[in-house]
């Protein structure tokens, strides 16, 4: 991470294409986002809408570790880790539109995407909620004797809910494969931390439960994979779970209806973190790696520029989900 | 036909439905090494082995929410509170998770799961152990809320709401798990939304649930001794709520009084009452009568507690005011 000043050694082709792909994905997310907060203004998106940008290289870093047949439940800051887990940007945003086509067929909406294809476990917007459906995804997967993971982010105000203790207490007593990440962006709304939690160190509360903790960059998409891939291989070895803590901060306010300053924060520390965007500097890192150039980096705005216009033209374009499925889906018909 | 008692009709239903399919199991406080807080769970443990009845800290919104988040894996959890009163601190995981699951995520995600336990008074237990939380689960849409009266019941009904893929919220009666009846033997399957006729009768129809459902028997024999010929209508899921049954029974004797054992307000019975005035206003010769339990907290002083409680003898009293007899 400090070796960019050093001559680079030559990076294997296949490899160098896996590290701008992270930085494609971290691209994507960031344009989507934009984009999402002007649809938002314009009326087109509805309800709550929180912002991912800032976090990025939390929810690219963590998907990189997992396998396809992995699990992923989050909660309702999520477009970030829809469209990095795979899911495509027409789906997501035909979603916050309302649309039929949404990937949750309009019924779910910006705080709950789905896609059960990729594992994708939605969106859960009861803050600490669906910590314990994380434990519970580990639960299955160890009672069928699997090797997969369940990997749950949520944000560090969820940790001071019930909901967190009973879930990774459960999660050691029973030996289950769980990874639970914590997004750390220093601010449960507008209440800091330090206002909040009688300790700071969210990853200290892992020896509560004798469970793993590691405290990581969530600036940096590396440190987040490599610790990730580091829990997910304690899961699959040793049904071991694991706590990690991502520091990380939202260049947005918490909604689309807050300011990005103000009551709580300053606009120098909101401006301080914006210098350790988590883009720049991974972008800075390739091309200081000669794994980037000019060139490529255009060519890969204008794809994700490209990729963003065309869903939000699907998601325009697309019909609201029909009348009649207003009543569908309360209850699964019985099997026959 | 084999008589067993609730608790044994409860226990084979849950061994045969676990010995049928590998994805059901039995998650709860005590349902283990401790064979059950009310035995319910007898001799599981040793059968299927403790991945398959898990024992758990107390910690229901917890193990709740274990149990949703196995559901949207695939598996078919049972979950047993230990009474009902503890299922308030569940109360975000079966609403707000297993319940609208299926659909904020379009369809995608069914959960499959049972949360069973007794619910309802026993004896001097006093306020907080002293509940009846069925009307707030029906109110949910995505639920399905089940009540049984009887050990046939028991048994058939919960080897379908563990069939179901829904959520299924099944309240047991705390005061009934001794009690005994006769159970088919072999494969026993009540079909959840179907009432049950508990006894004819032509003058009057009396809807109980659960616990109340023998307290409308013991009236239906006293008004029977006057001459009073009174239908007990047991509806035995509450969501979805079979008004055809209902509706069809209030058609045949004009008259209708509704027995719960909750509170008045917002209760099953005022739901009750809704679908007859809608389904059979006609047909009515008198106001529809609720019999419920008093809107006080259940206070623990026996002879208090028994004020508190509907019993036979308000059935009854209310029977003959909708017959105009009182």
């Amino acid at each position: 991470m400090t070796q960019t000043a050093a001559k680079p050694q030559p990076v294997p082709a296949k490899e160098a294409d896996a590290l701008r792909k992270l930085l494609r994905d971290m691209l994507l997310i960031r344009r989507f986002e934009e984009k999402s907060g002007e649809a938002y203004a314009l009326g087109k998106i509805g309800g709550f809408c929180h912002l991912y940008i800032g976090q990025e290289a939390v929810a690219v870093g963590a998907m990189a570790a997992l396998r396809p047949d992995d699990y992923v439940l989050t909660s309702y800051r999520e477009h970030g880790q829809a469209l990095a887990r795979g899911m495509s940007a027409r789906a997501v945003m035909a979603e916050l539109y309302g649309k039929a086509t949404g990937c949750s067929s309009g019924k779910g909406g910006s705080m709950h995407l789905f896609d059960v294809s990729k594992g994708f476990l939605g969106g859960h917007a009861i803050v600490g909620g669906h910590i314990p459906l994380v434990t519970g995804v580990a639960f299955a997967i160890k009672y069928r004797e699997g090797d997969q993971v369940a990997l749950g982010f949520f944000g560090e105000a969820a940790v001071n809910n019930g909901a967190f203790h009973e879930a990774l207490n459960m999660a050691v007593l029973w030996r289950l494969p769980a990874i639970y990440v914590c997004e750390n962006n220093r601010y449960g709304m507008g209440t800091a931390t330090e206002r909040a939690s009688a300790i700071y160190d969210v990853a200290q509360r892992a020896c509560s439960y004798d469970m793993p903790a590691e405290t990581v960059d969530g600036m940096d998409v590396l440190g987040v994979r490599d610790a990730v891939a580091r829990a997910a291989q304690r899961a699959r070895d040793r049904y071991m779970p694991t706590l990690l803590e991502v520091r990380t901060y939202r260049f947005m306010g918490h909604s689309m209806s807050d300011p990005i300053h103000g009551h709580y924060r300053t606009k120098d520390e909101v401006e301080q973190m914006k210098a350790r965007d988590p883009i720049e500097s991974f972008a800075a890192r390739l091309r200081a790696d000669g794994l980037l150039d000019d060139e490529r980096w255009q060519t890969m705005e204008a794809e994700v520029a490209d990729e963003v216009a065309d869903a939000m033209r699907f998601a325009d374009e697309s019909p609201d989900p029909a009348p009649e499925t207003l009543t569908t889906d309360v209850y699964r018909e019985a099997v026959p | 036909m084999a008589v067993l008692t609730y608790r044994d009709a409860l226990n084979q239903a849950l061994r045969e439905e676990m010995a049928r399919d590998r994805d059901v199991f039995l998650m709860g406080e005590e349902v283990g090494v401790y064979q059950g807080a009310y035995k319910v769970s007898r001799g599981l443990l040793e059968e299927f082995g403790p991945m398959r009845v898990v024992d758990t800290p107390i910690t229901e919104l917890g193990f709740a929410g274990v149990g949703v988040g196995a559901a949207m894996a695939g598996l078919r959890p049972v979950i047993e509170f230990m009474t009902f009163n503890f299922a308030l601190l569940a109360l975000d995981q079966i609403v707000n998770s297993a319940a609208k699951m299926l659909y904020m995520s379009g369809g995608q995600v069914p959960i499959p799961i049972v949360f069973r336990g007794p619910g309802g008074a026993a004896l001097q237990l006093a306020a907080q152990h002293s509940q009846s939380f069925e009307a707030w689960y029906a109110h949910v849409p995505g639920l399905k809320v089940v009540t049984p009266a009887t050990p046939a019941d028991a048994k058939g009904l919960l080897k379908s709401a563990i069939r179901d893929d829904n959520p299924v919220v099944f309240i047991e009666g705390e005061m009934m798990y001794n009690q005994k009846g006769e159970v088919p033997d072999g494969e026993h399957i009540v079909p959840l939304g179907v009432a049950d006729v508990k006894r004819e009768g032509s003058d009057v129809t009396l809807v109980a649930h659960s616990k109340m459902v023998a307290v409308a028997l013991r009236a239906a024999e006293e008004l029977a001794g006057e001459g009073i010929h009174a239908e007990v209508v047991d509806p035995r899921t509450l969501r979805p709520l079979d008004v055809a049954t209902i509706a069809g029974s209030v058609r045949k004797t004009n008259r209708c009084v509704v027995v719960e054992e909750g509170w008045p307000i917002a209760g099953i019975g005022a739901q009750v009452v809704d679908e007859i005035q809608r389904a059979a206003f006609d047909d009515l010769d008198a106001p529809v009568l609720r019999v419920t339990g008093a809107d006080v907290p259940m206070p623990y002083n026996k002879q208090l507690e028994k004020l508190a409680k509907p019993d036979a003898a308000k059935v009854v009293r209310a029977a003959k005011q909708v017959l105009y007899l009182a």
